[in-house]
């Protein structure tokens, strides 16, 4: 080998080693990109009102499972059909982005949870992307059975016995709304609200919150279980959150 | 040697078991009905029967066992008189006696429940099964129950019977329940049905017993004497949840009863 070999060889590795550190630079520039688009990403905050006074809701016997009963014997539990709150607020509406959307958001993260815990389900109303994990855990000391009566998801129902580890599930379409139901305890009622894109669920104040929404003109839907969906459009600016009110007239 | 001593465990075990029959070790609970009495003198009667034929087949069984059991072959093996055909003949009609004398003599006891008219004063309670819990439902002052539309049962708004008390003015005061109340000493007429498939309605201290069956309406009545809380239960196998279909029976006084039912009707 001789000295003119070896300078080629040098030059060679010079462009490669470049190369490298120019893709380095790249890759760094496309996350630096990315980064800063999610820190410009927008989020719409609201509220969703109930105009009138709530609908009566039954109180729930639940004398059938006695270490139920026992839970609430200070404070019988009602059906949540409506749930009214503070302020005139109204508590478990899904706000979801029914229109804008790319069609190719990523689901979240964070798992969603039901818990089912004094013959209750808790939260009364979850929402999820498709692909997103829930966790259904089973706090009671009795066995239930989950039994989503999905439509456009297949339908299932299992059993979860006491102390059982928690069911993954994960749902495959967006389906508005599955209601799920215990076949043991007949009063405990759920829905699952399956929707692509950001989501909020209004809490008792009838406060709710879509993070990460990219800049953009959208059409929000409001889902309530009893008096159906409302829509509105809004328009989000990078960094600065939207702000949207619904208001559902009692029936 | 091993015959006699069969012989000997069999005598043991037949007497060990009249003595536990006997002695109402494992018994029937408490029976607080008017007609309970029937059906208990019924199986009263039915174990005694049954009861003599068993200790008298196991004595034979004994008996011969002890006698016969260990000689090795010396003694030719005697078949019944004229073999198979006359000894199924007389099984036949043995037990064919026996069963047409049980069921003859127990239809009275079947009949003191079924055959009787109910009270025209008894207090009605329409009863729902369906997996996998009983509902209760009280016709309210006006003494109607109002019309079912099971299009419209929601377990979500507790609407277990689908009752449609804005169109239906009987409806409108019905009492739905999730236990069974009633006054102590007062007939009361049970109308069963199901909502979706077989089930039975078993209370144990009432002596009743009867199968929900889907599409039709099943009346039972009877009149509890005795106050206290017992166990309702489904003893129908209809699915996953069956082991905890089960509700529970208050009997109480009638003033407790009034207060209890206008508790309820506030919680509609």
């Amino acid at each position: 080998m001789n000295d003119g070999e070896k300078n080629s060889w040098k030059t060679e590795y010079r462009v490669v080693a470049l190369a490298s550190v120019l893709l380095v630079f790249a890759l760094g520039f496309l996350h630096s990109g990315r980064s800063t688009s999610a820190a410009s990403a927008g989020e719409i905050t609201g509220t969703v009102k109930l105009d009138g006074a709530a609908p009566h809701q039954r109180a729930i016997d639940m004398a059938k499972e006695p270490s139920c009963a026992a839970v609430h014997k200070d404070k019988p539990i009602t059906t949540e059909n409506v749930v009214a709150g503070a302020n005139g607020g109204l508590a478990n509406v899904v706000v979801y982005i029914s229109q804008g959307l790319t069609g190719n958001e990523a689901a979240s993260s964070q798992p969603a949870q039901i818990d089912q815990k004094g013959c209750q389900y808790i939260p009364h109303v979850v929402a999820v992307n498709p692909g997103q994990h829930m966790k259904i855990l089973n706090s009671d000391q009795t066995s239930h059975n989950i039994h989503p009566q999905a439509t456009k998801n297949s339908e299932w129902n299992k059993s979860q016995l006491s102390g059982a580890p928690p069911l993954d599930v994960v749902w495959a379409n967006e389906e508005i709304s599955i209601p799920v139901k215990c076949n043991i305890h007949p009063w405990m009622h759920a829905y699952i609200v399956i929707v692509k894109g950001p989501y909020g669920v209004s809490d008792d104040s009838g406060s709710f919150k879509l993070d990460n929404v990219p800049p953009g003109a959208y059409t929000l839907t409001a889902w309530q279980e009893t008096y159906g969906t409302q829509t509105q459009n809004v328009t989000v600016a990078a960094g600065k959150p939207a702000t949207v009110s619904f208001t559902f007239k009692a029936k | 040697m091993a015959g006699k001593v069969f012989a000997v465990v069999v005598v043991i075990v037949t007497l060990a078991i009249a003595y536990c029959v006997m002695a109402h070790v494992w018994w029937m609970p408490v029976d607080i009905s008017v007609h309970g009495p029937n059906i208990d003198h019924q199986i009263e009667e039915t174990v005694l029967g049954a009861g003599i034929l068993f200790i008298a087949g196991q004595l034979v069984l004994a008996a011969f066992s002890f006698l016969y059991g260990d000689s090795k072959g010396a003694r030719k093996m005697k078949s019944f008189p004229g073999g198979a055909k006359p000894l199924i003949l007389f099984a036949c009609v043995v037990v064919g006696i026996e069963v047409l004398v049980l069921s003859f003599v127990g239809s009275k006891a079947w009949g003191s429940v079924y055959f009787t008219p109910p009270d025209p004063n008894s207090l009605r309670v329409d009863v729902q099964g369906g997996q996998f819990a009983f509902y209760f439902r009280y016709p309210g002052p006006d003494g109607k129950f109002g019309p079912l539309h099971p299009e419209l049962i929601n377990e979500g708004t507790q609407n277990y019977f689908g009752l449609d008390p804005d169109h239906d003015a009987d409806s409108k005061d019905d009492i739905v329940t999730a236990g069974l109340a009633i006054p102590v000493n007062k007939p009361v007429l049970l109308t069963l049905h199901s909502k979706d498939m077989g089930h039975s309605f078993y209370v144990r201290e009432l002596r009743i017993q009867q199968d929900l069956v889907p599409g039709i309406v099943i009346p039972i009545h009877f009149t509890a004497i005795q106050t206290g809380r017992f166990e309702i239960v489904c003893t129908q196998l209809c699915g996953l949840g069956h082991y905890n279909m089960k509700a529970y029976l208050e009997v109480m006084s009638q003033a407790d009863f009034d207060s209890w039912l206008k508790q309820q009707a506030a919680l509609q």
